[in-house]
């Protein structure tokens, strides 16, 4: 009897929260990162923790477990109290927002959403530089995710060469803004003024995406004529000689590695090009290129007979995945401002591969899921040192046994669906 | 011409070592279509348990429980090892394999990496970072032929590896064990219908590959005694390059392959400056796959292939 009547109660709960819109988590999300900001660290010594926790607390109750009470107490206050309350509240005046903005122009409902998600990373981000680097780093993971769910997921090869098609990228961009705007020992004095270099970096990031997209031509033509584990093959003989050549090449630093690269991978900047690879890929995904990808993958010769160009797509789904790769190692290089060959080896390939198979093939909130997934539990399972290479490939092994795709194989990314009223689309069915 | 030959014999060195770890990443292909991701890895816990078995052995010798000659304990070892090992490949089959026989094959792919790194960290988490030197079983005795050295463990590793490819050959060809093997490689979806098991011919498809792996792993030790938790993912992605060459499946061809592999290695760096070896190896490789992309002796592009 209780038993059933608590069910009922949680059931409640959450078809009430079924009809919040996105527009009310996203502002609740902003009020609990602006409490947070205003009063998180008188709060945190109120509930007995030394500082404001991180990551959500994980650290520090990983590193003592004596605070996992305190660190409970404090996400619940801090993210899940007013979340929750102010999505549950704000419903219905936003709900009617909602719809009243989709339907008056979606690209206006689409800024204003990013720009209340923005706001909220934005300042999540300015409680400390760790949590800085941590986000940054996770979008860039999105974008290396989807560029190669592109190949493994929507086209069904075995692509092993991301980390070499990221280390062009990474070196492209690397060498464009270090050559023009930095004094540099390796390159000499700095060609340009650097007051306009930060409009000079997209350029930059796209050069490198470029020279991804040449070396891809390694891995595309083969796979004219073979796919499989031959094409594993060569793509990951690929991988090694891309890391084999940098680390050969003296001029840009040889196992060295190449640093000093200007700092102008803020966090607007990687989150306006992680939204804009989304937003490109999702399109392109779903295009007629997207729908022929899907029908190479489930037979080659089937799509070759129903008129499907098989080399064209093979082609131009390795050169864009390997633009988009290239453009996240740009990125990568810049955030970190230090790159070196040995970063984008086997242990890349496997993060990487472990990403795009944890969060589910075919599949953008797959990538998504999967790429914040793996990098933020790799954060926050930092302090257990090596057990983490224990547990994380182990949970990984378990959604592989359970749900052999991934968590969100084969679900469209539907931006319409996610944007308009919750309670519209109730009354509506 | 000196120069040559003795790098001849250090290229037969070397791939004895990719061809026996090659042989393993073949036969579970036969079988199952997939790769066993882990093999590197195992080639590692090999080496680890051969450290552990040889230790042992001489420890007792040296307590006076038996006296043992140091030959017969390094044979010991090896089988011992190749013995305990292959309940390694079994359990990484059972763990990381039968759960997902109708899975995409690339799923299968991910647990065996994720196995993989979990033996490195296990391994690092049990017994620390510092590295472990294998017993030193047999003095080195070198033997000069006009010019060219040859060492007694040169030899051996040459003439073990060789000796356990054959006798591989000879139990594919000879035993029941080995027709039913064959068969499953013919075709693994009719022949469980005719009673051949198939859970049991994987587990010892893997068992056999990680018995491999083992010598290979053991010889590695007594060849290079310094073993660390992480000696098998190089050696490993190596060999299974090598395994891809010779062609799927195909025994004579990744011995074959595994032998190349060390030629192609060994003379590069003999030509080259060593730090261009991977460039030059891989290239090679890339090129060998653009022209010859099923290898030497596998089979074109197959209908039964399930991607």
């Amino acid at each position: 009897m209780q038993a059933t009547s608590d069910k009922r109660w949680f059931k409640r709960l959450g078809r009430s929260f079924s009809q919040v819109p996105l527009l009310g988590w996203l502002l609740g999300a902003l009020v609990a990162v602006a409490l947070e900001q205003i009063g998180g660290l008188s709060l945190a010594w109120a509930v007995g923790l030394p500082k404001i926790p991180v990551l959500f607390g994980f650290l520090m109750a990983l590193k003592k477990p004596l605070l996992v009470p305190s660190a409970l107490l404090y996400v619940v206050l801090i993210y899940v109290l007013p979340i929750g309350v102010i999505a549950r509240v704000s419903a219905s005046p936003l709900n009617r927002l909602a719809g009243k903005l989709f339907s008056s122009s979606l690209v206006i409902s689409v800024v204003i959403h990013l720009g209340l998600l923005y706001a909220t990373l934005h300042v999540w981000a300015g409680i400390s530089d760790y949590r800085l680097l941590v986000l940054k780093l996770a979008l860039i993971a999105i974008l290396l995710t989807l560029s190669l769910n592109v190949v493994n997921g929507y086209m069904g090869e075995f692509s092993c060469s991301h980390p070499g098609f990221m280390a062009l990228g990474a070196y492209g961009a690397s060498i464009c803004t270090v050559v023009l705007f930095v004094d540099d020992k390796l390159f000499g004095s700095a060609l340009l003024p650097a007051a306009i270099g930060p409009f000079f970096f997209p350029l930059a990031l796209i050069l490198g995406g470029l020279l991804a997209a040449v070396g891809a031509l390694a891995v595309a033509i083969p796979s004219f004529r073979t796919r499989g584990d031959y094409l594993a093959i060569i793509s990951l003989a690929f991988m090694f000689i891309v890391k084999s050549m940098i680390e050969n090449l003296e001029i840009v630093g040889g196992p060295r590695g190449l640093s000093s690269q200007p700092d102008w991978a803020n966090l607007p900047t990687v989150f306006l090009w992680t939204v804009a690879g989304i937003w490109i890929i999702n399109n392109f995904v779903r295009s007629t290129i997207g729908k022929a990808l899907n029908a190479v993958r489930d037979n080659e010769m089937a799509a070759d007979a129903m008129t499907v160009n098989t080399r064209r797509t093979k082609f131009i789904a390795f050169c864009f995945a390997a633009f988009w790769a290239g453009i996240a190692g740009g990125l990568f290089a810049h955030v970190l401002r230090y790159v070196n060959p040995s970063t984008f080896g086997i242990q890349k390939l496997a993060e990487v591969l472990a990403m795009v198979y944890f969060g589910g093939l075919n599949s953008v909130y797959g990538s998504i899921v999967g790429a914040l997934g793996i990098s933020l539990l790799g954060e926050a399972l930092r302090p257990l040192e090596i057990f983490k290479w224990i547990i994380i490939p182990l949970l990984l092994i378990l959604v592989m046994i359970y749900r052999p795709t991934g968590l969100i194989a084969f679900r469209e990314f539907d931006v319409v669906k996610l944007l308009q009223s919750k309670q519209h689309s109730e009354k509506g069915v | 011409m000196a120069v040559f030959l003795q790098n001849l014999i250090n290229a037969l060195q070397w791939g004895s070592f990719y061809a026996l770890i090659a042989l393993g990443y073949s036969m579970v292909y036969s079988i199952l279509m997939l790769f066993n991701f882990a093999h590197g890895d195992i080639f590692m816990v090999g080496a680890y348990i051969g450290f552990g078995v040889s230790t042992a052995l001489v420890a007792l010798t040296a307590m006076g429980a038996f006296a043992l000659p140091n030959w017969l304990i390094l044979v010991l070892t090896i089988l011992f090892s190749m013995f305990l090992t292959s309940f390694v490949g079994m359990i990484v089959e059972r763990v990381g394999y039968r759960p997902l026989r109708d899975a995409p094959r690339a799923s299968a792919a991910i647990t065996g990496l994720m196995i993989g790194i979990i033996l490195e960290t296990g391994n690092l988490a049990l017994l620390g970072a510092q590295r472990i030197s294998f017993p030193p079983l047999i003095r080195t005795a070198t033997y000069d032929l006009g010019g060219v050295y040859v060492t007694n463990k040169k030899i051996m590793i040459v003439v073990v590896s060789l000796g356990l490819a054959l006798a591989l050959h000879q139990f594919i060809r000879r035993t029941r064990w080995g027709m039913a093997i064959r068969a499953m490689a013919f075709d693994y979806v009719v022949v469980p219908l005719m009673g051949v098991p198939l859970n049991k011919m994987a587990a010892l498809t893997f068992g056999l590959g990680s018995a491999l792996a083992a010598a290979a792993g053991i010889l590695f030790g007594v060849a290079y005694p310094v073993l660390d938790p992480y000696m098998g993912i190089l050696i490993g992605w190596k060999a299974f390059v090598a395994a891809i060459l010779g062609g799927r499946g195909s025994i004579l061809g990744a011995t074959l392959a595994g032998f190349l592999m060390g030629f192609i290695e060994i003379f590069v760096a003999m030509v080259f400056p060593s730090t261009l070896r991977d460039l030059i190896a891989y290239s090679i490789i890339l090129l060998i796959l653009v022209f010859r992309p099923h290898g030497f002796f596998g089979e074109p592009y197959s209908a039964r292939l399930r991607l």
